[in-house]
This record gives structure tokens, sequence and C-alpha cells, in this order.
């Protein structure tokens, strides 16, 4: 019963969404308030309907409803609650129905949160938000219902793949997906503009908080993507260019230069039609990558439905919204105001800079992704293109943004002069240089690649310092703390997140260029020495889980004779569906990791041990961390928590809110 | 490196008298050669595995490949005739880095041309729009220029005050 509740949710939900679709855009067009003020309460029944329709998947796997198809195909009487929760998104058809979830939950933020924007602005971007869960609604109705039912039921279910039955995963798809669903708000933002023919730096202010929150969201999901890969799949590696990761990545890098683009278009009023593309071109890529995993065209660690008809709909419906997005973007983008004119040395012109490189980028991905497919359906050639093709091109390009990354905060609004920057600048780029020789120095060898890269890690953190003094020597406040406090919480965001992207560029060069690793034959008592660290085989056991067997090998590690840690590493064969897993090992250094993975074991207790000591190798997530927490920071800024407190402007808060940051603010 | 630096200590260590069990003995006993296997095969895909090349993958076929490759090494075959025999055998995909060919000109140069091409363009725009708002503001007439000059010391009058 409850399914089919589930399945009548769905069809009430995509009704709502067809109303929400079409009558508050119709209002908007023509003026009639009526029409545009059912935008809110539409929404938020879209919203109840499909939370119905979640709910009642969430209950058929903890209820281990078998005659349900999708619960059969991913689920287990033996499997832990916590993974029965987290396998509703472990399918194609439940991940969508969460992908269809979070975005009624964004459609209520924005329904929430946007009291001082105009009726017909909120009515469009509601407008849109409903068409986009029209499409997905009907994907889901008509080729990958959730609530399928499988008669007869089935006894027991065929178990998530045990690659998934981790805490990781509980975790890592919600977030990526608030990020993937966050830019369907910018594109939603970026069309309601074109259609209302009003693209101006106020619509950028509107635009920009959530586009950061969707930017934040979405740098969350893949460091932890990349994090999880790293322990779960037990062979060390952290990110594979894998054409899935590709296909988040390359939205995360749109979105980034959509974030700096509006920058521009608020501050200056300049380059509106640029950021608009940007936000179409961000959505498109967001949902190309959805989809990319569900076609059957990429066969990757994610692969999920492999199914013609299904990819037959999602390349309509990618034609249908990239293809009607561009032709209203010609139609109806401005064709007159230039905006506010600057040098072709300044702030805004080292912003557009950045905007050109994170694009290439995205677009040297793209092409990598996309060119063997491309290839093989011309019928010239098979061949596939890895991690050398994506390190070869991506690295280059991104090493000169994040030069200018350093710089760019010293160049003034309108007009800048190189010389002027370089006075400051050039001190610390020798210093970031110097620091790269020494830390290379700490380790027996060196490479021009890792000394560029850690050089430009230091540069990323050391620039971030000098903008700091440069504040503080500039504030007319008294005291250095007051000359801080004047910051505003926007500036502390940007260095937050440069700082780390300064940290990563350090976690990924130094584990890049310093990472060793062997490959041991263990027997009781026997010990192997890698990095300085020794390792002693202490003994193996069987183990037993609650869907599993295994045996768990003890290792003890010490350093000069004294005790570091133990390292349990294990091999897995999982009931029901019977695959060799293995579970390294970690131990998490701030500086250092030590990996341990078991390899295959051919006699008892005799194993082949794979050990690995990677330095640096968790900066690469604390980076992550400090970009996103940077991007809460600048979220969080007065200007946006002053427009909620003003409900009656006065002549003080009026002037309190319009006071120009400063020059180069 | 200090791969090199850390097998000899084994080796050393394995004569030094130990008082509890002795040293696990690494997978290989030629480091040299198996430095070589591991540099071809890490130009190879592991053709079962998703995205990775036979040096770092523990698949069956991974390790028959690799043994392979130790063989052909041993027998005295050069890096590049391995590679070869490979791609003989399984095509261009085996190849984990595509080769510069023209089919994939596009694939190596077009993102740096790209490049070139965008930060062009962006140049010639901006200089574009620089002569454009020179042309306008000098368009303006002279009673246009004493009407901002007026507005511009009223505003910094307001200011002050």
């Amino acid at each position: 019963m409850i399914p089919e509740i589930g399945h009548f949710a769905l069809i009430m939900a995509l009704a709502l969404a067809l109303l929400q679709g079409v009558l508050p855009i119709l209002g908007a067009a023509l003026g009639n308030a009526t029409l545009m003020s059912l935008a809110r309460p539409v929404a938020r029944g879209q919203f109840v309907f499909v939370a119905i329709a979640f709910a009642c998947l969430v209950q058929g796997f903890l209820g281990n409803d078998f005659s349900v198809l999708y619960v059969a195909q991913h689920s287990n009487s033996q499997l832990p609650t916590l993974f029965r929760v987290a396998a509703v998104w472990g399918g194609h058809e439940g991940s969508l129905l969460l992908w269809t979830f979070i975005l009624t939950i964004w459609t209520l933020a924005v329904a929430q949160f946007s009291k001082q924007l105009p009726e017909e602005m909120v009515a469009r971007v509601i407008g849109v938000m409903g068409l986009i869960s029209v499409g997905f609604l009907l994907f889901m109705l008509f080729t990958s219902n959730p609530f399928e039912r499988l008669i007869p039921a089935a006894a027991d279910g065929r178990d998530l793949t045990p690659m998934l039955q981790d805490p990781g995963l509980v975790i890592h798809p919600p977030m990526l997906y608030m990020g993937y669903v966050g830019t369907s708000v910018a594109f939603a933002f970026a069309i309601a503009a074109l259609l209302g023919g009003k693209l101006d730096a106020t619509w950028a202010r509107w635009s920009r908080p959530w586009t950061t929150v969707a930017w934040v969201f979405l740098t969350l999901g893949i460091g932890l993507g990349s994090w999880w890969a790293y322990y779960e799949l037990g062979w060390g590696g952290w990110w594979f260019w894998d054409p899935v990761e590709n296909a988040s990545f390359m939205p995360w890098l749109i979105i980034t230069a959509l974030i700096h683009s509006l920058a521009v278009t608020e501050k200056r009023g300049a380059f509106k039609n640029w950021t608009v593309f940007l936000a179409i071109v961000g959505f498109s890529l967001s949902l190309l990558g959805t989809f990319l995993v569900r076609s059957g065209v990429l066969t990757s660690v994610h692969a999920f439905a492999v199914d013609p008809a299904r990819g037959v709909f999602i390349l309509a419906f990618l034609g249908v919204v990239i293809g009607s997005s561009f032709v209203l973007f010609a139609w109806r983008a401005p064709k007159v105001g230039l905006g506010g004119g600057f040098d072709l040395v300044s702030r805004e012109s080292l912003l557009l800079v950045n905007n050109v490189l994170l694009a290439v980028a995205a677009a040297a991905v793209f092409l990598g992704t996309l060119y063997p497919l491309f290839m093989d359906a011309l019928g010239m050639g098979k061949f596939s293109v890895g991690p050398p093709y994506f390190d070869a091109v991506f690295a280059p390009i991104m090493a000169i943004a994040v030069f200018l990354m350093g710089a760019g905060p010293f160049a003034r609004w309108k007009q800048a002069s190189v010389a002027e920057m370089a006075k400051p600048l050039g001190a610390w780029l020798a210093a970031s240089l110097a620091l790269a020789v020494l830390v290379t120095f700490a380790f027996d060898h060196w490479t021009a690649p890792i000394i560029g890269g850690v050089t430009l890690g230091f540069w990323s953190l050391l620039s971030g310092l000098a903008y700091l003094f440069m504040r503080v020597r500039e504030s007319a406040a008294a005291g250095t703390w007051a000359k801080l406090r004047t910051t505003s919480r926007s500036t502390y965001g940007m260095l937050l997140a440069h700082a780390g992207i300064g940290v990563f560029i350090l976690g990924v060069t130094l584990v890049k260029g310093y990472e060793t690793s062997s490959e041991v034959l263990m027997h009781l008592d026997e010990t192997a020495t890698v990095g300085g660290y020794t390792f002693r085989y202490l003994r193996s056991e069987n183990v037993t889980g609650p869907n599993y067997r295994g045996v768990r090998v003890a290792l003890e590690v010490t350093k000069d004779g004294a005790n570091v840690t133990a390292l349990y590493p294990e091999k897995r064969v999982y009931n029901v569906q019977t695959m060799n897993m293995t579970e390294s090992a970690i131990d998490t250094g701030l500086f250092r990791d030590l990996y341990v993975a078991l390899g295959e074991a051919s006699v008892k207790d005799e194993w082949v041990v794979r050990i690995q000591i990677k330095p640096m190798v968790d900066w690469i997530w604390y980076g992550c961390l400090l970009m996103a927490f940077g991007g809460v920071l600048a979220v969080t800024d007065r200007r946006y928590r002053l427009t909620a407190q003003r409900r009656q402007p006065t002549a003080a808060t009026e002037l309190a809110a319009s006071q120009p940051e400063s020059c180069r603010g | 490196m200090v791969h090199n630096k850390l097998f000899f200590a084994f080796l050393f260590m394995l004569w030094l008298p130990l008082a509890h069990g002795g040293e696990a003995v690494p997978t290989t006993d030629d480091v040299a050669l198996e430095k070589r296997v591991m540099a071809v095969s890490g130009e190879l895909r592991c053709l079962v595995c998703q995205n990775q090349t036979i040096a770092d993958s523990h698949a069956e076929l991974a390790i028959d490949l690799r043994n392979q490759v130790r063989e052909k090494l041993q027998q005295g075959m050069s890096e590049k005739e391995i590679v070869d025999f490979m791609v003989t055998r399984y095509g261009d995909f085996v190849l984990y880095r595509p080769l510069v060919k023209s089919t994939t000109w596009l694939l190596w140069f077009g993102p740096f041309v790209l490049l070139a091409l965008a930060l062009g363009f962006l140049v010639f725009n901006l200089r574009r729009r620089r002569a454009a708002m020179l042309r306008e503001e000098s368009s303006m007439s002279a009673a246009e220029h004493a009407q901002v000059a007026s507005l511009l010391s009223e505003t910094d009058k307001g200011v002050q005050s």
C-alpha cells in the first residue's frame, strides 16, 4: 500500500509542478498578480508531495519490502539500518527521487528567503525550477519508477553493492546533489532575468548568495567523494579523472567562474551577458553530469542505469533545457549598455582572465571526457584518455589562474598598475619560492613541477596574508583588532577560500611528489620497513560482520622503536553478492597518512601487503573544507543579513546599508 | 629514490640477527627490473578495470600482463617495443596516455589554442569597450560636462557635511 501512496504522491507532485512551472511565469508576463502569487504556495505543495514519496521509499527500505523492485535490487534483510537508508539513493531510480526531493527543498528555500525580491522575479525563478521538476518527475514516472512492484515478491534482496556500504555513501550523494541542484537556482535567476528583460547589478546582487551556497555544497560533495574513494577503493588513489568525477568537476569550475563574474557584474554592472551565459552553462553541465552516468554511454565506478530508453529521454530533456535557454539568451540578452568601463589592467579584467582560464579548464576536461566517445562514434578509432592527459593539460592552465588569484585582490577596480602591484607582491613571490625550496630539501629529491606546485601553494597562502597586512595598514580605525574588524566577512571569505586552494595544492603536490609504496609478502611475526616506519604482522583473525565474513590482519606500527599505532586491514566476502572487498587501514596524521591494504593470500597467515606512506595527503581535504568555510563566511556577510532586517528603511539604515565598500573591498 | 634506499635497507637487515621473526620479503628480488616493469605498466591501461593502469591494479588480467611485461624485459625487449606489442594486440585503447597523432591533435592542443584565442578575444573586446567609452565621453557637449562637474561638487559637499 505504501509504495502505491508514494507513486500517487509523485503523480500529484507532477501536477503541481506543471502548475508551478506554467502559471507564475504566465502571470509575470501578463502582469497578473494572482497568478504570480501562486508560485510560493504551489511550490510548498509540490515539496509536500515529493517528501511523501521520498518517505514512502525510505519506509520500503526500512521495512524490508521486497515486493518493490528497487528495494529488492538494492537492499537485504541483513543490511544494517544506516545503509538501508543510504541504499535509497544507491541506485538509479532512488537517486533521481533524491535529486527531485532536493530540488523541492531548494525551491522551498527560494520561496522562503526571497521577501525582498520583486514578485515577477520570484514568480519566474520558482516557475523555472518548477519546469525542471516537471522534467525529472516525467523521467521518473515514465522510465524510472522507484515504486515499481516485483510480483511475486522476492524472499530477500540482492543487497547493496558492498563498495557502497560505507558511511561515506550516506553523505556524499546528498551533499553533491545539493550542489548540483543549487546550480539550478543560479540558472533560474538567469532565465528570470532574461525573461524579464532586466539584467542589472541588482539582479547580480540577489543571485550571488544562492550561487555561493550551491558552490559550497558542490565543493564539499566533490571533496567527500574524493575522500571516500581514497579510503574505500583500497589502492590509495583519490582522484582518477573518472568520467563521473569530471562530470561533477566541470560544473564546479564554471560555478567558480560564475561567482567571480557575479562580483564584476554586481560591483560594476559590467559583462552581464557573460554572467548569464555562465549560469546557463553551469546548470547545463550539471544536468549533463547527472545524466551522463545514466545513459549507458560511459562505464565507470559510478555507472548507474544502462538503458537506451532512458538515454533517449535524457537526450531530449537536455536538448530542451539547453536549447531553449540558449535561444532565449540569443533573443533577450541585452544589446545596449556597456556598464562601467575599466582598463586593460584592472581588477575587473583580472577577474575576467580568471573566468577565461576556468572556462578553458572546464572545456579541456569536457574534451578529454567525451573525446573517446566522439572518436568512437565517428569510427576514428578506440582510444582512452586518462589521468596523464588531464594532468598535463589541466595543471598548467590552473597554475596561471592560481598565480593571478594571489595578485588579483591587489588590483584596484577600474584601473590598476602592474608596477604598483609588483612592489609588494614580488617579495612575497620570492618568499614562496624560498619556502618551497626549503620544504623540498626536507625530502630527498625534487623536480621542477614539485617546486612549482609547492611555490604556488605557498603563494596562495602568503598573498592572502599580504592582503590582510595591506588592509590593516590602510585602515583608518584605531588598533589592529579594530582594523581587522572593518574588513568585511566576504573579504575574509575570499581570503579563506583562496587559502583553501593553497592548502589543497600543497597537499596534492607533496603527496604526488613524495608518496612511497612497497609491496611485501608477509608471514606471521615478520616486519617490513617503509619510509622509516616498521610494520610487524602480529596476527590474523576471522571476523564476522552483519552481512559479511572476513579476515582481519593486525599490524603493529613503530618508528625508531616507539609505538605509533596498530592497523587492521581486512579482506571481506559479503554474504549476498559474494564480492571480495579490501578494507584498507589508514593511520591519519596531520603531515602524513599510513595506508595499508591487503593483496591476495595464497596460504593461511601469508599475505601480500601493500604499504603506502602518503605525506600531506589530508591537506587535500582540509583545503576543500577551508574553501567551503570561506564560502559560508562570504554568504553570511552583513549586507545579506541587513536586507533581511530592513523592514522599514529609515534614513540611518539606508545610509549604513549603502556605505560603499572601500575602493579595494 | 626512496624506494631504492629502503629496499637495500631490507636486504641489509635480512642479514642481521633478529630477536623475533625475520624481515618480510618484498614481492620481488630485482628492484631495478621491477622499476622498469612498473614504468612500462604505468603506461598501459588495465582493460577490465575502471580507469586504472596495470601497475596499480590487482585484477588477474593486470597481474598477468605485468608478468608478460617482466618476461619481455628480461628477454631484452625495449620499453617501446613492449608498448608497441601491446598496442598491436589490444589497440590504441590500451595506452593510458593517448598518443599525439593527427587524430588527437584537437585533444592535446585544443585547450591551449582555445586559451590563446579566448585571451586574445578578451583583450580585443576590452580595447574596443575602452574606445567606445572614450568616444561616448568625448561626444558629450560642453553643457553636459558642466552639469557633471556641478553634480560632483554637490555630492562632495554632501559627504563632507
